[in-house]
């Protein structure tokens, strides 16, 4: 039977093909719906969400060496938070099969950097696989799981946006009851105290060597051989874009197994086309490599390293080809950016803090990244996971001991401040900077699509949870100053401001009130009630004034032919944001 | 790849491209055709501009559809259309929604929503208009507007040799399938124009 799958269900799938009975993650676009599917194999398979991603890799490292078949996986910069496990795990090596998705993002559709992850399979000298469609993401799990027992080495499985998120068609297989191998203690295998690891540091290198020959021998690296004139050599999603564009107009070594390079099979090819083209995305990875092991090729000198590819990319840089479009004019389109929704918590929140002066706005990772964006532009930074506190800190430290007159302000999620918040909360304690960290509670991971976290009160396979009280947490970490606040209550956030800012200690803001598409647990029911309602402009009294649309409230219109505002009311929740805002109360609640 | 045909469905984040796009290429797929459907998710918010390509043919490599390669446009919001016309081909045909959703710096008065986009749009291209909307709200729910648009596509695409109606019924929610086989035969109606 044939599904049309995308590459992370197909993954998913894959798994449960695979035998593999452990998996964990942290949500990260466009990895996601990985773990979401395996989710739902809730006899097969322990599917569970981290804080953050290395503690996901390093209890899959534990369910690999207790005997399991196991996998991670992440978008491409939260491999960076697993890195520190995964450099010392690819020296001990497996016990029960580990692959470690790494889900890049060429193009920046939802990142903010483009990296391309390959390298970190030569950085950390372990095996890569590479799937080009849904098929091949599902296939290559189970080979993943034989590569990686039999070399004794994590995988590698290296996936992009287009694969991720792409549907295809997939031949279903069966699913098999996961097994696992007996747990065997071994010190020399997994202390890797320098004495132990000098040792596998050398059986690095000889795995490394065995891997190169299995490269060179693999299917999963093959030749199509049409016209010699042209060779070429692609993996992932390239590989389809260069058969769009050369069809059978080439001959092409498609590479399966990315790391380490068949390169004996890649010299034999080069040796019979005329001209040899490197088709791939981001880094030159496989060009470098190629042009060091004395092999001519042509690759980033062509195509561009920035963004990611399109056929007609590569089109246009190898055969100068292109294609007819439609001329007009697209600059009079206005821009259709993401918004905070209607009845977001964020609004009230971003809208009050934007009126401080003199204060410096570090952002995080989520939603509320988008606190920045016009009209409420409240936000100086976004970096990583985390930085917003820390960054925050140093900041402070910096503008206190050269006297100058600015305050720190942090802004980050709940899901967040548990990823890696809260050891930046920790230093911003233990070394006494007067920051004000304001932690936006919105019951859920909000922007990869409500994912639960361990503030939500459930595991991702549903199971009723511990609850993780986000207050009682910040205090036992030391910060005496903590409030929280209903941030639909705006004279309620400005209070919270200016006790903060007058404060010359650390402090805590937290903001408590539910995603407003969040599916609301029976616990979210009882303690926020049911506040949705719609509300109403009444027109004759509204001045036009334009106070409420500061608020970047997309369910808010202002008619600049009648100069008065209009509430859609097929958005509009209720929140009352805008009618705290309106100067002259031309803004009700319907039925009061 | 000439015998590849290539859909394009844009829109705002909400309005159901997506059901729209499973539906299509699973109708695809059971009329025999390899398909490729990418989407771009990520944000949770709503809102955004969204879009969704579908391609089908003996065999597809490449998942995404560059500028110039659509044949067929289907805009759900009326200046999506004018956003993504160049992804269009000049021989292509566009079905837009005479349908306003105005964005961010429009709600805020920065912008206003461009005047006379069917115009351009019809100068450029065979097009079709539909007041989806309307349709949906005759049938008796305004929630169907993404059916109705599916059915003057499957015109527009020449498709309808395919069992859509079982393919609808068997993807849609519970209770529903009736609904939006009427609108789906609306839209149908329609894309005659």
């Amino acid at each position: 039977m044939k599904k049309l799958l995308t590459g992370n269900e197909a993954v998913a799938l894959g798994a449960l093909e695979a035998g593999i009975s452990y998996a964990s993650a942290y949500p990260g676009t466009p990895s996601t719906e990985i773990l979401e599917n395996l989710a739902e194999y809730k006899d097969e398979v322990i599917a569970e969400w981290a804080p953050n991603e290395k503690v996901a890799f390093e209890c899959v490292i534990g369910a690999s060496v207790a005997g399991a078949r196991t996998l991670f996986a992440a978008k491409m910069v939260g491999v960076n938070v697993a890195a520190d496990p995964l450099f010392s795990f690819a020296y001990s090596g497996v016990n029960g099969g580990m692959m470690l998705v790494s889900a890049d993002d060429p193009g920046l559709h939802s990142s903010q950097n483009e990296q391309d992850n390959r390298n970190y399979a030569k950085f950390a000298k372990i095996a890569m696989l590479e799937p080009a469609n849904s098929q091949e993401c599902k296939d290559m799990v189970k080979t993943a799981m034989e590569i990686s027992e039999k070399f004794d080495t994590p995988i590698l499985f290296r996936m992009t946006t287009r694969v991720c998120h792409s549907k295809s068609l997939v031949e279903i297989g069966e699913a098999v009851k996961p097994t696992k191998k007996p747990y065997v203690k071994n010190l020399q295998k997994y202390d890797l105290v320098p004495a132990n690891a000098r040792h596998l540091h050398v059986k690095v290198e000889e795995r490394l060597k065995k891997l190169e020959a299995f490269s060179n021998e693999t299917e999963l690296n093959y030749i199509e051989w049409n016209n010699k004139k042209v060779g070429v050599i692609a993996a992932g999603v390239a590989y389809q874009y260069a058969k769009e564009v050369f069809g059978e107009n080439a001959s092409y070594l498609k590479i399966g197994f990315s790391y380490p390079l068949p390169m004996a099979k890649i010299k034999a090819f080069a040796a019979e086309v005329e001209t040899l083209y490197v088709v791939e995305e981001l880094e030159p990875f496989m060009e470098e490599q190629i042009k060091a092991a004395g092999i001519h090729c042509i690759g980033k000198e062509k195509i561009t390293n920035i963004w990611e590819l399109t056929p007609d990319i590569v089109g246009k840089a190898l055969l100068g080809e292109t294609r007819p479009v439609i001329d007009y004019d697209l600059s009079v389109v206005p821009n259709r950016p993401p918004t905070l929704c209607a009845g977001c918590p964020h609004r009230g929140f971003f809208y009050e803090l934007a009126k401080l002066k003199n204060v410096m706005i570090t952002g995080d990772i989520g939603c509320y990244s988008l606190g920045g964006s016009d009209p409420l532009n409240a936000k100086d930074s976004t970096i990583d996971m985390g930085a917003s506190i820390s960054m925050g800190h140093g900041a402070q430290k910096i503008f206190n001991r050269f006297n100058e007159n600015m305050r720190t302000i942090s802004t980050i999620g709940d899901s967040t401040f548990f990823h890696t918040g809260i050891n930046s909360l920790m230093h911003v304690v233990y070394n006494r900077s007067n920051t004000i960290t304001c932690i936006l509670d919105n019951r859920i991971t909000g922007m990869t699509g409500h994912q639960e976290n361990p503030g939500s009160g459930f595991t991702l396979q549903g199971m009723p949870t511990t609850i993780i009280e986000i207050e009682p947490l910040v205090k036992a970490l030391g910060i005496k100053h903590v409030r929280t606040v209903n941030p639909l209550n705006l004279k309620e956030l400005k209070e919270a401001f200016t006790w903060a800012l007058e404060l010359d200690e650390p402090s805590v803001i937290i903001t408590r009130w539910p995603c407003v598409l969040k599916k609301q647990s029976e616990a979210d029911k009882k303690e926020f009630g049911n506040y949705f309602g719609k509300c109403v402009v009444e027109t004759d009294k509204c001045i036009g004034c334009k106070a409420c649309i500061k608020t970047g409230c997309p369910a808010l219109q202002f008619n600049k032919g009648t100069k008065k505002v209009k509430i859609d009311e097929s958005q509009c929740v209720g929140c009352e944001v805008c009618k705290q805002v309106c100067p002259v109360k031309a803004i009700k609640r319907v039925g009061e | 790849m000439p015998d590849v045909k290539n859909i394009l469905l844009v829109g705002v984040g909400g309005q159901g491209t997506i059901l729209v796009g499973k539906i299509l290429s699973n109708g695809l797929m059971s009329a025999g055709f390899d398909v490729k459907m990418s989407e771009v998710h990520g944000m949770a918010q709503r809102g955004g501009s969204v879009s969704n390509q579908v391609r089908y043919g003996k065999k597809v490599f490449s998942p995404i559809i560059d500028k110039g390669q659509a044949d067929i446009l289907v805009s759900f919001e009326t200046m999506e259309a004018l956003r993504w016309l160049e992804y269009l081909s000049p021989k292509g045909k566009a079905v837009v929604n005479d349908y306003r959703i105005p964005s961010a710096p429009i709600l805020t008065g920065k912008s206003d929503y461009p005047e006379g986009i069917l115009a351009v749009i019809k100068s450029k291209v065979a097009t079709t208009v539909i007041k989806a909307a309307e349709i949906a709200q005759n049938i008796g729910n305004p929630r169907t507007m993404n059916i109705v648009l599916f059915g003057a596509l499957v015109r527009g695409m020449e498709l309808t040799d395919i069992e859509w109606e079982k393919v609808i019924a068997g993807i849609v929610k519970a209770g529903t399938a009736e609904i939006n086989i009427e609108a789906f035969r609306a839209g149908m109606k329609a894309g005659e124009i």
